[in-house]
This record gives C-alpha cells, sequence and structure tokens, in this order.
C-alpha cells in the first residue's frame, strides 16, 4: 500500500449531511470491474437524468479540479459497507476526507485503501466548507505525522487519529501480512477456543 | 470483592481477543464468516498473496445481490459482469471449502436470513460479513457488525480483524406494544428519535419489555437497521425464545454440545447493574406505524402525520428537509395517509421471514392489488414454507407478484429496480437518493402497512384494515 505522509492539495466542499455511499457511487455500477467503476463517482449527484452537469454541484466546478481533498458534513459516507465508495474517490485522486463524523465502515475502509479520513469539530468543518465555497481551488495541507490540518485560511487543528491506523498509513503496512505475524497467537486462541466452546 | 457489572457486548468482546496492543487495538477472533456474491473481489485479493481460506469450517456463503427473482438458473442473469460474479461464488467456495447454498439450493437466500435460519448464528459468537446489515445476527444475541472487502479478505486469511471497541448504548423500549405495531415500526421510531448519526460509534443493546416481547424474527428486523442509526452492531439478550429459536436448527450445536452451549448462553446477557455510554428509551404504547418521508431513514414519521415544513425545522436542517421534499415530490403538510403510492416491494433482509410474509397476506387475504405489487421470499426455505401455509396462494389471488429469493429491489443490483418519478412502499431499509433505481421515491414501512398500500393504492393505516 501506497505510504500516505503528507498531503497539500485543492479541497472540495460538500455540504450535506448524512452523504451516503450510495450516493458516492451507485449500486449499479458495483458489479463491474473497477476501471469502469470510475464513472459512477457521485454520478446521479453530479449528472441530472440527461447526462447534463447539474448546477451549483461542486464536483461540477472546474475551480476545484484537481482536488484531493473531499470535506463534507455530518455522518459522512454512511449507509453500505461498498469499499467501493473509498476507491472510486481513490481513483479519482482522492486521499483525504475531513468531516465532523463518518460511517463507521467506511471511516474503517479508508485506512485499508491508503486514505486518511479525518474528524473535526462540526463548526470548524463548517467553517472551512464557507471558506472553500469563496474561494474555490484553496489548498489544504494535512501532516499526519504531525496530526495536524492547515486550512485555507491559515489556522492550523490538531486531529486525532489511532496510533496503529497511523502508523499503518504513514509506513503503508500491509494489514493482512501484519496479523499473519501474530499466527502464533490466533492458534493459541483457537486451542483455548476449543476447549471453552467447543460446540462452535 | 464483587465482580464487575458486565454489559452483553463487553463480554462477548472479551472472550474474543486474541491480543490486545497498548495503543487501544485488539485483534478479535471472528466465529462465523459470512460471504455473500459480492465477495469476488475479496478471493481475488487472497489469491494475489498466495494466502488460503484459514478457517473453511467457520465460513458460509450465498449468493444473493445479483441473483434473478424470476430464474434460478445463471445463465438468465443477463448483465455478463453479474453473471461472472454469481459463477465465481460456486468456484471460489469449492477451491477453498466454504459452504455454499447455491441457487438451485432450497437452503439459498439473503444472507441475513440464511444464517439464523440455518443455525449458523448463535448467541455469544462473533459473525461478520462484507455487507453493513450484517448487525441483524445480533438479534439472537452474537455481536455481528459489516465490514469492507480489504476486511474480508482479512477474515478469510487470519479469521481475526484489528477493531477499536466501540462503546455500548442501550435502547430501551419498554411497555406494550399496540395491536398491528411490529418490529419495523419499533426500529424506524427509534432511529427517528435518535437519528441516522446517533449510534456511531457504539454497539446498541435493545433491551425493555416490548424488545422481550418481541418474537424473533421481530428482534432481526430490529437489529438489522441499528446501521441505519449508524450502530456498529446492535444486539438483544438471548432468552428462552432464543434457545427455542436456534434448537435443531442445521448447524445448531446437537445432544451434549447443545446443553454445554445452552449452559453457556445463560451467561451472555448483560448483568444487572451493567452500565451503558448511552441510555435511550422509548413508550412502546406510543409507537404507531411508521413511515418515511424523506431521503434517510431518519426521516420517519406516524401514519397519522403530515409531510413536514421546512420552515418548521432548525436552520441547519431546513437545506436537507428542502432537498428531500422535491426529490421525494411531496408537498409540507400534507396528510401521509393520502399519499399516493405507484408499487409495493415486500422483501428484503430487513422483512422477509415467515411472520412478515404471514402479517402481509392478512392484509392482503380477500382484497386486490391496486398497483404493481412483489412479495420476494427472504430464502428459498422462506419460499417454501410460505407456500406450504397457502401464503403464496393468497398473495396471487390478490394480484401480488410471488418470486424467487434474493435482495432483488431492496439494492436493485440485480436490476430489479423502479422507474423514474415512481413512488415505492418498501419494506427495505434504505430511502436513499436512487436506492430502488434512479429517480426513484422510497418509502420505508413495515409488511402489513405495504400490504395495505397496495390493496388501497395509498398509504394507509393499517389499524383500519385489521379492524
Amino acid at each position: 500500500m501506497e505510504p500516505f505522509t503528507k498531503l497539500k492539495a485543492i479541497a472540495v466542499p460538500i455540504d450535506q449531511a448524512n452523504v451516503d455511499t450510495d450516493q458516492i457511487i451507485p449500486a449499479r455500477y458495483l458489479g463491474k470491474p473497477r476501471p469502469q467503476q470510475v464513472e459512477g463517482f457521485f454520478h446521479d449527484m453530479r449528472l441530472d437524468p440527461n447526462g447534463r452537469p447539474r448546477e451549483g454541484v461542486t464536483l461540477n466546478n472546474p475551480g476545484y479540479a484537481g482536488a484531493k481533498i473531499i470535506v463534507g458534513g455530518e455522518n459522512f459516507a454512511c449507509g453500505s459497507s461498498r469499499e467501493n465508495a473509498v476507491t472510486v474517490m481513490v481513483d479519482h485522486g482522492y486521499r483525504a476526507f475531513i468531516a465532523p463524523s463518518f460511517g463507521d465502515i467506511f471511516f474503517g475502509n479508508c485506512f485499508q485503501n491508503g486514505v486518511l479520513p479525518i474528524r473535526l469539530p462540526a463548526d470548524r468543518v463548517a467553517r472551512i466548507r464557507v471558506i472553500l465555497h469563496e474561494l474555490p481551488g484553496a489548498e489544504i495541507s494535512i501532516d499526519l505525522a504531525a496530526q495536524t490540518v492547515l486550512g485555507p485560511d491559515g489556522k492550523s487543528d490538531r486531529f486525532e487519529v489511532d496510533p496503529f491506523r497511523k502508523d499503518c498509513l504513514l509506513k503503508g503496512v500491509d494489514e493482512v501480512a501484519l496479523t499473519m505475524g501474530y499466527e502464533k497467537d490466533i492458534a493459541a486462541f483457537e486451542t483455548k477456543q476449543r476447549q471453552e466452546m467447543s460446540w462452535l | 470483592m464483587a465482580a464487575v457489572a458486565r454489559t452483553m457486548f463487553e463480554k462477548i468482546w472479551q472472550r474474543h481477543v486474541v491480543v490486545n496492543r497498548d495503543d487501544g487495538n485488539t485483534l478479535l477472533y471472528i466465529d462465523r464468516h459470512m460471504m455473500t456474491d459480492g465477495s469476488a473481489a475479496a478471493f481475488a485479493r487472497l489469491r494475489a498473496r498466495k494466502a488460503k481460506v484459514r478457517r473453511p469450517d467457520r465460513s458460509f456463503a450465498t449468493p444473493d445481490h445479483f441473483v434473478l427473482t424470476n430464474s434460478r438458473l445463471i445463465k438468465d442473469i443477463p448483465d455478463p459482469d453479474h453473471r461472472r460474479l454469481v459463477e465465481q461464488i460456486r468456484s471460489n467456495t469449492a477451491e477453498s471449502g466454504v459452504t455454499l447454498f447455491d441457487l438451485g439450493d432450497e437452503r439459498q437466500g439473503i444472507v441475513h436470513i440464511v444464517g439464523p435460519e440455518q443455525g449458523i448464528t448463535l448467541p455469544g459468537l462473533t459473525l461478520v460479513c462484507g455487507d453493513s446489515h450484517t448487525s441483524t445476527h445480533g438479534a439472537l444475541g452474537a455481536l455481528a457488525f459489516g465490514i469492507g472487502s480489504s476486511e474480508v479478505t482479512h477474515v478469510m486469511a487470519t479469521q481475526s480483524l484489528w477493531q477499536r471497541k466501540p462503546k455500548a448504548m442501550r435502547v430501551s423500549v419498554d411497555g406494550t406494544l399496540a395491536k398491528g405495531i411490529t418490529g419495523k415500526d419499533v426500529i424506524l421510531a427509534i432511529i427517528a428519535k435518535i437519528g441516522a448519526a446517533g449510534a456511531v460509534g457504539h454497539v446498541i443493546e435493545y433491551a425493555g419489555s416490548a424488545i422481550r416481547g418481541l418474537s424473533i424474527e421481530g428482534r432481526l428486523t430490529v437489529c438489522n437497521m441499528s446501521i441505519e442509526a449508524g450502530g456498529r452492531a446492535g444486539m438483544v439478550a438471548p432468552d428462552d425464545k432464543t434457545i427455542a429459536y436456534v434448537k435443531g436448527r442445521p448447524f445448531a450445536p446437537k445432544e451434549a454440545e447443545w446443553d454445554k452451549a445452552v449452559a453457556f448462553w445463560r451467561t451472555v446477557p448483560s448483568d444487572e447493574g451493567a452500565t451503558f455510554d448511552r441510555d435511550v428509551s422509548l413508550n412502546a404504547a406510543e409507537i404507531v406505524p411508521m413511515l418515511t418521508w424523506g431521503t434517510s431513514p431518519e426521516d420517519a414519521l406516524p401514519i397519522t402525520g403530515r409531510v413536514p415544513s421546512p420552515g418548521a425545522a432548525d436552520a441547519a436542517k431546513q437545506d436537507g428537509i428542502k432537498r428531500a421534499l422535491e426529490y421525494m415530490d411531496l408537498v409540507p403538510g400534507t396528510p401521509l395517509d393520502q399519499v399516493p403510492v405507484d408499487r409495493v416491494f415486500i422483501g428484503s433482509c430487513t422483512n422477509a421471514r415467515i411472520e412478515d410474509l404471514r402479517e402481509a397476506a392478512q392484509v392482503a387475504k380477500g382484497r386486490k392489488a391496486v398497483i404493481p405489487a412483489w412479495v420476494v421470499a427472504g430464502s428459498g426455505l422462506v419460499k417454501k414454507q410460505a407456500e406450504a401455509e397457502g401464503l403464496d396462494k393468497i398473495f396471487m389471488a390478490a394480484g401480488f407478484d410471488w418470486r424467487e429469493p434474493g435482495c432483488s429491489m431492496c439494492v436493485g443490483m440485480n436490476g430489479d429496480t423502479g422507474l423514474p418519478g415512481q413512488r415505492i412502499a418498501s419494506t427495505s431499509n434504505r430511502n436513499f437518493v436512487g436506492r430502488q433505481g434512479r429517480g426513484v421515491r422510497t418509502h420505508l414501512l413495515s409488511p402489513a402497512m405495504a400490504a395495505a398500500a397496495a390493496v388501497t393504492g395509498r398509504f394507509t393505516d393499517v389499524r383500519k384494515l385489521l379492524a
């Protein structure tokens, strides 16, 4: 997995709360090979039924072209566990998401794909979104080692991240390989469980 | 010194710790792994690293998302990508030794219906599946949660997962539910109260006399939608009903092992005095038939209510309500029981068990559907049972379409979708924008309420039809 250390990039705001993973990639794209899923990226939110870009949708604004960060609302990427919601955004160049809260499964899926989800207080996230609306193309800088987000207003915020997940991202650790290093512990657990819960 | 009172969640968690790291992460052992036809990418990743399924004896699979509901033949699946996914679950499980309930096997069905039905889901164990509605299985007193596709590979290879311990939340529903009120109404009332993000980071334990009073199937419906409140998992303490439900199921323990298991299951419920990080309570007597009006499961109201007005909400929510009303094509102030419906879907992992079909059939019996209505049983065994009881004949006589098991119109991945602009009364779990097809307007409700909509052509308080 590609390590994540620092990121300085254009950020695009999405204001709605409860943006679900069905919006990020509609179900009809999930059966397709990954290269064909790219088209599904926020498809129905971006385009009207005739395939024309909808007005007022930030993702359609060329001012945000090249964005690698999405600044979302409460409960961002809730709903379905589809990991395609992460990978389709990765395939569009996104590497970090900032929101007051996330769907739990999406939050975990990010770390599996070298992507950083950052929780910041709701009022601060709302403020960042306002600035990004005013200044399309403004950048945000993220330093994972220092756990800081430098906003487009020059204000720096510290964020919390699980130390284990942080370490895995910084080093680009392969989690399955890491866990296989615990093989002895897993085998010992299974031996104990066979005695204690033999009906399983 | 008295032992510390522990919650059910805490007890199950502690029993499954393989390794606790100093940084607060736990390698948690997974007792049961359920797979669907969405597992092909995870198997491909496993193969790419030359790894094997570590515990095929603990792994079970069934195709559900991409299967047709009007044919049991793979060759009839028109989309070649979908056809390949349903074929791959067959080859992948054959190669790895995972038990498969395949198309054509009466045990095939929606993965969250099959697990409890087969006795794969048991009290006190951990269960995961690459599907967010895995929370369903918690109704038997298990810790069950949905995971992403990379984590599916991780469980295949190691039978474990890295987790930080979620917080514990108790939702108590006390009192007696009125006639015609189901588990679906209870969970919609809970989500309306706590919100779609109300339980983020938490495992919910549903408690109280009304929850204990629900059948196991009603509890499965409640736990199913825990994720729609943001919950990591949902669970109900195992009791006599749970043990009676599990007994005799194909993969449940037998004979001496059964007695040992039951003795253990009796110790699983939360200790008296156990504390939760959050406590919420509802009065069962106040719950009436519910339905959603908007595009989030939290947008649920009693059938006696009216379409809300953005002006009545706080400023932060107004924009969301406006957007939802526009998508749903609803006018504020309209009584919900005057809203016309175009189509009905009875099915999904939320509401496609035998009791759900009985409740819907009771309403359909002797009446006629005035709009297209589908009934999609949750598994081949549910379908067979319903046919043995003559429910299929009741539905067909009432003009309902009686179909083969699968996820179908809940998520529409198999092509079972509505048309743009259609308003669908659906017993499923998500009313998200486009969930049942582009431009489709989904209203969530109970099977009885869905059948009532089918025979009247509008949302109808089912209590009037049951009188």
